[in-house]
């Protein structure tokens, strides 16, 4: 009883610990991007010949300063919307699309591995397409899936337009889980294999009882993955297919006035890292939920 | 009825390719119901895989094998014998009891039942404050034990044992001896023990079969005579040391040939 009080504090002093390193390592960066702004050169600068060092104008690289508080000054001269609640609207936006086409694109990926670790002759066949389907640019798809979408109509549903962000995310999400459970499929010992067939074990059940729980922690990283990749598809798709409403819209729109208000760009850049943040967070508490009777070191 | 009748069996793999591999050659063998008997050799003589024969893990390549008097497919169907190995094999997502009711689990037995049936079998091999810890929680000695209990989960009249002790300390091992014959004395289990120890396979067995390497074949089966129950004191007893001089004669004819490799050597 005692040292259950006694692990939890110390997993609590643990918690603690990391969160403060985490903000100390935000104020290094900080720290660091103010230094580079003091002593760095104001018009970029060339080592060997090269053209290395990034300016340090206020032009190219605002004040951390200046940055936080644009948040709190509004989208447009003359409008009332602060930065920060069209930021968070847009974050809000890209979270969901990404949230569908994280949920597509590994449901997706898990079937496929399923598939292809059943069939050996599947793996031969899907593994290597897959493979090539990731060597396929965004940008070139993106337009394609919106015709595609374009043209479903079925039983009076009709494509949503913010399905193909979707999509696009899911097409980015779904390779991780499907190459990553995979190996988790097949990483069961071949003892307990045997031990399932000495219990004339079928195939599903063998599935359901150790391939699968054997495979979460392969799963899991994979997952991760997936998160953070479904969000660059969705904030890359609503560039490219002119989705308006979400962070990835706000990024390329404030970009276009970094000369007049440079920080405003940065505004939108973090809100994305943090939907980012906000993706693999929610995996992470998944992994501490499924992981959480099994032995620390085998936890990834 | 003899619980194993093994007939003429051989077991090559690859086999017709270049690189075949006589495992077996000409087996024969019957255990009878409630003996104990082991399978001893060196590496490579194919004793683990004259148990995953009878286990139906693999098919023989030719040869005859009736195992409760069925084939021996229809007797892993039926799941007529547990099953342990050296690794434990438990799985480490299940707590100790619901690693039990595995083979239950798969039979369709009611949640209800089989749970009954885990704290019957924890009792039996002493752990049932563990119930609900999780495999690595466990010494080495006490996962073996868990495995035990599951492989004697369903009832088995037989249960097919791969060095289950090999990974244990000698304390433990000797242990675990003892108290896996009292409990195969309590259920009257039929028991084929794989192993490298001479002793181990004296102090448990009724007849030892010593086996040789390629290619694998029995070359002599010891009769172990220790009058009444086996316990710690057996192991001083006269009877102990002649069965194991015997086994050790019987090896020393096998051991020596060159240095063999097995091939399969679990």
């Amino acid at each position: 009883m005692t040292t259950a009080t006694t692990m939890k504090k110390s997993e609590a002093a643990r918690r603690v610990r990391r969160a403060l390193l985490f903000v100390l390592s935000l104020l290094l960066v900080a720290g660091v991007w103010e230094i580079y702004k003091t002593v760095g050169p104001e018009a970029g600068g060339k080592i060997f010949g090269w053209k290395l060092l990034p300016r340090s104008n206020n032009h190219a690289m605002p004040h951390v300063w200046d940055m936080l508080t644009r948040y709190n000054r509004p989208e447009l001269r003359g409008s009332d919307r602060k930065i920060w609640s069209v930021v968070l609207a847009g974050a809000w936006f890209s979270f969901r699309l990404a949230l569908v086409g994280f949920a597509i694109g590994s449901t997706l990926g898990l079937g496929l591995s399923i598939l292809m670790a059943r069939f050996k002759i599947a793996e031969r066949g899907i593994l290597p397409y897959l493979v090539v389907s990731q060597t396929v640019p965004l940008i070139a798809l993106a337009p394609l899936v919106v015709s595609w979408g374009g043209k479903l109509h079925i039983a009076g549903w009709t494509w949503p337009r913010w399905m193909s962000a979707a999509v696009l995310g899911a097409f980015l999400a779904f390779f991780p889980v499907a190459v990553g459970a995979l190996k988790g499929l097949t990483s069961a010992p071949s003892a307990s294999l045997e031990l399932m067939d000495s219990y004339a074990a079928s195939w599903w059940q063998t599935l359901r009882k150790l391939r699968f729980p054997a495979a979460i922690p392969f799963i899991v990283p994979s997952l991760k993955l997936a998160a953070s990749a479904s969000v660059i598809g969705v904030v890359v798709a609503e560039i490219s297919t002119g989705l308006k409403g979400g962070i990835g819209r706000l990024i390329i729109e404030y970009a276009r006035e970094a000369t007049s208000d440079p920080a405003k760009v940065f505004t939108a850049v973090f809100g994305a890292a943090v939907l980012g943040l906000a993706m693999s967070g929610f995996v992470t508490l998944a992994d501490m939920y499924m992981m959480r009777n099994r032995p620390k070191e085998a936890s990834a | 009825m003899s619980a194993v009748e093994i007939t003429n069996i051989s077991k090559a793999f690859n086999l017709g390719s270049s690189n075949q591999v006589d495992a077996l050659t000409d087996i024969n063998l019957s255990i009878a119901s409630g003996e104990f008997v082991s399978l001893i050799g060196p590496s490579g003589c194919g004793k683990s895989t004259l148990l995953r024969l009878i286990a139906n893990l693999i098919e023989p390549t030719s040869g005859n094998l009736v195992v409760k008097g069925k084939s021996a497919k229809q007797a892993r169907l039926d799941q007529d014998y547990g099953m342990a190995f050296q690794q434990s094999g438990l799985f480490e997502w299940r707590t100790v009891a619901k690693n039990i009711e595995l083979p239950l689990e798969l039979k369709g037995w009611d949640k209800a039942k089989r749970h009954e049936r885990a704290l019957e079998m924890l009792e039996l091999v002493k752990l049932s404050d563990f119930a609900h810890h999780y495999p690595w929680q466990l010494s080495g000695g006490m996962q073996q034990r868990v495995a035990i209990a599951r492989a004697l989960a369903v009832h088995p009249s037989l249960l097919l044992m791969d060095e289950p002790f090999g990974a244990l300390d000698e304390m433990t091992r000797e242990h675990m001896q003892s108290e896996l014959l009292s409990i195969c004395r309590a259920s009257g289990t039929t028991v084929v023990f794989v192993t490298h120890s001479i002793p181990e396979a004296v102090y448990l067995s009724n007849r030892v079969v010593v086996m040789s390497p390629r290619p694998g074949r029995v070359t002599e089966i010891v009769d172990v005579s220790i009058e009444g129950e086996r316990n710690d004191a057996t192991r001083d007893n006269a009877a102990f040391f002649k069965g194991i001089t015997a086994v050790r004669e019987a090896l020393r004819g096998v051991e020596m040939s060159d240095h063999v490799r097995g091939i399969e050597d679990r």
